[in-house]
């Protein structure tokens, strides 16, 4: 059954770009920007893909394509889960909400954006949800300096 | 049968003075330090995991009742010492400032843990670093978490604190 699942996704969802891998019983796509809405579609659509688990992103300071936003989904009937690795240049560090398709999925491309700066085309909605409005810049980015600090109350002395 | 006699203390007639407990000397400050380092009523600003530890030293084996620091108030309003227990973001000071400045004086501020002292082992965009930063401490307690001894002790050296101020709302008249 998990292998059968298991070929037929290795199959019919290679992108162009890369091969899928597995790793630790989570099967890993890398995806073009353009390829993340489509592919996801087909696995919530034809292959019971479900349950939005988690969006977030890396941070590969010296790439070409600095950030990796990784996606992770897993299925109430499939006994596998699937993880899709869109890399992003840091000039245009923007991929495609899956709000649309599932619903939980705005509140954590919220957090993304706040901790990387992931802009979530089609997503109205990207204020800051964990960090506070004033807060300047994307504290989980390697180049956000560990020392600085952006105080709401100022400081007594 | 013998008739039992039972004595009978005559009432002390009026205006006459009863030679024990007629006069108290003390300094008006220590009366009312005295008074106050004894009915401590802790609001706790309760944040992260130093919780499990504040309830240790509130529960029966330690007990903070001995301290006269045992019955929480859930209002800042009815409290005088405001026990900061745990981890204070920046996105959080804003509210630990707006109930430090709704108690309403005397009042004391306990820093309880390493945390709420110097932000700890944080060091990062979010934490604040020390709750002395926006609101001034009377206590520091390190420890992460402190033993339920190191509060005891903190809650004593902040009894003694208490004891020898001065306590200005005597007046002349009192």
């Amino acid at each position: 059954m998990a292998t059968d699942l298991l070929e037929s996704l290795q199959q019919q969802i290679v992108p162009a770009a890369g091969a899928a891998t597995l790793s630790h019983g989570c099967l890993v796509f890398s995806l073009a920007p353009e390829e993340l809405m489509p592919t996801v579609r087909r696995l919530k659509e034809e292959f019971g893909y479900d349950l939005f688990l988690d969006v977030t992103a890396v941070d590969w300071p010296a790439d070409a394509l600095r950030f990796e936003v990784v996606h992770h989904f897993a299925s109430s009937r499939q006994p596998l889960r699937v993880r899709l690795k869109t890399r992003v240049a840091a000039a245009d560090p923007g991929v495609d909400s899956l709000a649309k398709l599932y619903g939980s999925a705005a509140f954590m491309e919220r957090e993304c954006h706040d901790m990387y700066g992931i802009a979530f085309r089609g997503n109205h909605d990207l204020r800051p949800i964990l960090l506070y409005e004033g807060f300047t810049g994307h504290p989980l980015r390697k180049d956000y300096p560990k020392g600085r600090e952006q105080p709401l109350v100022p400081y007594r002395n | 049968m013998a008739a039992r006699t039972v004595p009978i203390v005559p009432a002390a007639p009026q205006g006459a003075k009863d030679g024990a407990f007629e006069y108290l000397t003390t300094r008006k400050d220590e009366l009312v330090g005295w008074a106050r380092k004894f009915s401590l009523f802790p609001y706790p600003f309760v944040t992260a995991c130093c919780a499990m530890e504040f309830m240790a030293v509130s529960a029966s084996p330690y007990d903070t009742d001995r301290f006269g620091a045992a019955l929480p108030r859930f209002s800042p309003r009815q409290a005088d010492l405001l026990m900061v227990v745990g981890t204070v973001t920046h996105k959080q000071a804003p509210v630990l400032l707006k109930v430090y400045e709704q108690m309403c004086e005397p009042k004391w501020v306990m820093a309880f843990g390493v945390c709420a002292s110097s932000g700890g082992f944080y060091q990062n965009y979010a934490a604040l670093p020390g709750i002395d930063r926006i609101i001034p401490v009377d206590v520091y307690i390190p420890g992460c978490p402190p033993r339920p001894e190191m509060v005891i002790d903190g809650i004593m050296q902040l009894q003694d604190k208490i004891a020898r101020a001065q306590h200005p709302i005597l007046t002349r008249t009192f």
